[in-house]
């Protein structure tokens, strides 16, 4: 088994699903940076519109739902993935600004910004002497 | 040529979520017929529609301007690249998506008329129109009536 299998889409098992069709967990980049975590999410087929992001208690979940492209009786010659609905959460130990979270949805990648409460921030002391 | 690099899972995380995933893909029927333990990228959808031929794949992230497509008899072949979400440095908590170059070649089924290849990348899908060649398509021939004699 190679490495490059961590690269296609898993299905999601973290909860049940209320209506039938697979559900995928979307591949994820998650960055720290001094002011702000990043989350990158790859979304292909999905519309902006359509991304539901939901904060709440530090738990943050991202679902998009992503309609079949082909009619329902396309017999496949070659078959590698499936589409269906993507839905990931994860708990975020940092203190976010949920006021602030921003988002932007290029070429199928969703970009979260969360920017990180103030108080949080590093701050420099300088040590008196 | 940098290789199509995915990152940093521990062993064990990994032979769970391949395990899962492989459950998932047998529950909802996508398995393929003979288990593939490598899977090339990216991952292609191949289908028919009378004479034509469509070849779907995800691309999150990669521009149209970074994708080579080209077809050569019945050979399709596609190639390019995806950057990083960020600058080189930073540091990752996780970091799932894969980055760089890849590539990928495909036999499909018959000659496909490279010349009228449609390709479209919408919202990070790469859909192929693919027609079937003249040479590939079924001839009808006419019966010539011999001569009477």
């Amino acid at each position: 088994m190679t490495s490059e299998a961590t690269l296609q889409k898993e299905p999601a098992t973290d909860a049940e699903a209320t209506r039938p069709g697979p559900r995928y967990l979307p591949n994820v980049d998650i960055i720290e940076t001094k002011n702000e975590l990043l989350l990158v999410a790859d979304l292909p087929g999905v519309a902006a519109g359509e991304i539901d992001i939901e904060f709440e208690d530090g738990q943050l979940s991202v679902s998009a739902p992503a309609k079949p492209r082909q009619s329902e009786g396309t017999r496949y010659l070659v078959r590698e993935y499936g589409v269906g609905d993507f839905h990931r959460t994860f708990r975020v130990s940092e203190q976010i600004d949920a006021s602030r979270i921003a988002a932007e949805f290029n070429d199928g990648v969703l970009t979260l910004h969360l920017p990180k409460v103030e108080a949080v921030k590093p701050r420099k002391i300088s040590v008196q002497g | 040529m940098v290789r199509w690099r995915p990152n940093g899972r521990h062993p064990f995380v990994q032979l769970r979520s391949d395990f899962d995933r492989l459950m998932g893909d047998l529950l909802s029927g996508t398995a393929a017929p003979v288990a593939r333990a490598v899977r090339a990228f990216p991952a292609v959808n191949v289908w028919e529609e009378g004479e034509q031929l469509f070849a779907e794949a995800e691309l999150p992230g990669t521009k149209k301007e970074d994708l080579e497509i080209s077809v050569t008899g019945n050979e399709l072949t596609i190639r390019g690249r995806r950057g990083s979400s960020v600058a080189e440095g930073t540091s990752f908590h996780r970091q799932e998506r894969g980055v760089g170059e890849f590539s990928r070649s495909l036999r499909l089924p018959y000659d496909v008329d490279a010349e009228q290849v449609e390709a479209t990348l919408r919202d990070g899908v790469l859909l192929l129109k693919l027609p079937k060649a003249a040479s590939a398509k079924p001839r009808k021939i006419q019966v010539q009536s011999g001569p009477s004699t």
